[in-house]
């Protein structure tokens, strides 16, 4: 039983850091802002998600597997959030996605919508 | 090893912030100076000091430096002179300052007067003569009761200069016009309002959960105050500042910080009466332990609601100016586009 | 393991400090910051189980919230001139149309 639990969390935690890796490193090397923010979105949440599962494994009292139960929420719920209101945000200021053609519809469409 | 690597950081980070020529940019590596302050002091053990540090260095100081930044101008000003004679005044003193620590013990030398006479003490008596786990907590609250009340009374005059140098004469707005405003921004940020309507009251009960646990655990007065008061600087970014005045009343949060400091005052004063020292709590009640437990959770309640509503009292005159500044630039506007 | 992945996370937060650092723009800073932030985050909460002392969880739920709100706050003043991002190479494409 041990071995199990010992083997199943140490693999999470692996898969964890790869991803918390490879997002660093796709914020270094993706071209654009919207793609990185992509990058670290996705790759952020999931393996924050993944290595607080494996800490959830190798608990032993009850009062930390909840409180890691509350991280893990409080992230999986704070992620996309951010996410989404930084994209919002760097839209409506007008940084533009590189190399996008229609740079006249980009600019009509903010035009109008000054509200949303 | 940890360490090291985390002072590096530090040390580029620092650097880095000196360097900066935008204010924004260095404000951001100063909210992650923040946070590696608070993982260094994690590194080195000592708990409660990361925990007030991640609230307050890396969470209020941003946001009230950012308000302060978009009022006055994100651009350093160039310097115009060389200055030398500020140099040589800082080596002067600082010269004179290292000479002064010169007679001092080695950092951490085992025969140093702290750690045979006074870390002995708080160690080994601190479960018998107060009763609760927490010795950081026995030590700021019993122990040195009074210096926290300076502290609690510094907080306090903080906030009372900021509302003597920045309070602007709030015009009263009329309901139609906060209906607009609430309006237009729930479209803007509906899916920020809908997350932050669903943690603001967690966020509310994980700060009772801090100032009631923080006898056994980190935690405590300060920290809960500024865990609240983020909370309600959230609600107050998202539903703007007006509809956030109408639901907290700015009268009742400055009569909550001084209670707090009154409340402090008041168990120092009752303990005198009782026949003991000013902030004695053996005399609070028959039971010296028991005196100790209530002596606590009072001054704590107090250091709680000072810190909270001041941190609140702060960012609602940071926010109105800011408000008043922009009200004004419109009406400016609007007169130059009519000439 | 747990040593592995602290060491994992730390070469995360190396790199999110260098995008901090160069970003040319201002949004990339922000996530610069925010992505340093869950990393702290799950730092100490791995700490907390090296160093067998659980209370740490506190502190690494305190900093999520904190962070949360710090970057909403960066956003929520954003609307001023000063961040506007003035697009200077799309006039040269315009006028090569």
């Amino acid at each position: 039983m041990d071995i199990v639990i010992t083997i199943c969390s140490g693999f999470l935690l692996l898969v964890g850091s790869f991803l918390c890796i490879s997002g660093g490193i796709g914020l270094l090397r993706f071209p654009d802002f919207y793609t990185r923010m992509h990058a670290v979105g996705v790759t952020d949440t999931l393996g924050a998600g993944m290595i607080l599962v494996g800490l959830m494994i190798l608990s032993t009292d009850l009062l930390v597997f909840a409180k890691l139960v509350m991280v893990l929420l409080l992230t999986l719920l704070i992620g996309p959030t951010t996410s989404h209101v930084l994209a919002k945000a760097a839209f409506h200021n007008g940084l533009l996605p590189k190399d996008s053609n229609n740079l006249s519809q980009a600019k009509e469409k903010e035009n109008t919508s000054s509200i949303l | 090893m940890i360490d090291i690597v985390l002072l590096t950081l530090l040390v580029v980070i620092a650097i880095a912030i000196i360097r900066m020529k935008d204010l924004f940019a260095a404000v951001m590596l100063a909210g992650i100076y923040g946070l590696l302050s608070a993982s260094f002091f994690v590194a080195m053990d000592a708990v409660d000091v990361a925990f007030t540090e991640a609230a307050v260095g890396a969470g209020i100081s941003t946001l009230l430096m950012l308000v302060v930044i978009t009022m006055t101008g994100s651009k350093e000003k160039p310097t115009r002179h060389k200055p030398f004679s500020a140099l040589f005044v800082v080596i002067i003193t600082g010269g004179l300052l290292i000479y002064g620590t010169l007679d001092m013990p080695y950092f951490g030398s085992a025969d140093a007067p702290i750690h045979n006479h006074t870390s002995p003490r708080y160690i080994k008596d601190s479960m018998q003569e107060i009763g609760i786990p927490n010795i950081v907590t026995s030590v700021l609250a019993s122990y040195r009761a009074f210096d926290t009340f300076g502290e609690v009374v510094v907080i306090f005059t903080a906030g009372i200069g900021v509302l003597t140098l920045l309070s602007v004469a709030r015009s009263k707005e009329n309901d139609d016009k906060i209906e607009a405003i609430n309006d237009s921004m729930h479209q803007q940020h509906l899916v920020i309002r809908i997350i932050s309507k669903m943690l603001i009251p967690f966020i509310f009960l994980f700060a009772l959960y801090v100032q009631f646990h923080g006898d056994f655990g980190p935690g405590g007065g300060f920290q809960a105050g500024v865990i609240f008061a983020s909370a309600i600087i959230l609600y107050t970014m998202l539903f703007g500042l007006s509809t956030a005045r109408k639901v907290i009343n700015q009268t009742f949060v400055q009569i909550i910080a001084a209670l707090g400091v009154l409340l402090y005052g008041s168990v120092g004063i009752v303990s005198l009466m009782n026949g003991g020292n000013f902030l004695d709590y053996n005399v609070l009640s028959s039971n010296p332990i028991t005196g100790q437990h209530l002596g606590i959770l009072l001054i704590e309640w107090g250091v709680g609601c000072t810190v909270a509503s001041v941190m609140v009292v702060i960012f609602f005159n940071f926010a109105g100016r800011r408000a008043f500044q922009q009200h004004k630039k419109k009406l400016q506007d609007k007169e130059s586009s009519a000439c | 393991m747990l040593i592995a992945a602290t060491l994992a996370i730390f070469v995360a937060m190396i790199l999110a400090i260098i995008r901090g650092i160069v970003g040319p723009t201002l949004y990339d800073r922000i996530l610069a910051v925010n992505m340093f932030g869950t990393k702290t985050v799950l730092l100490i909460s791995i700490l907390g189980f090296v160093m067998g002392r659980p209370e740490f969880l506190d502190i690494a739920l305190v900093y999520a919230l904190i962070n949360f709100i710090s970057v909403i706050g960066v956003l929520r003043y954003s609307d001023t001139n000063q961040f506007k991002h003035t697009p200077k190479e799309n006039e040269s494409t315009k006028k090569e149309r």
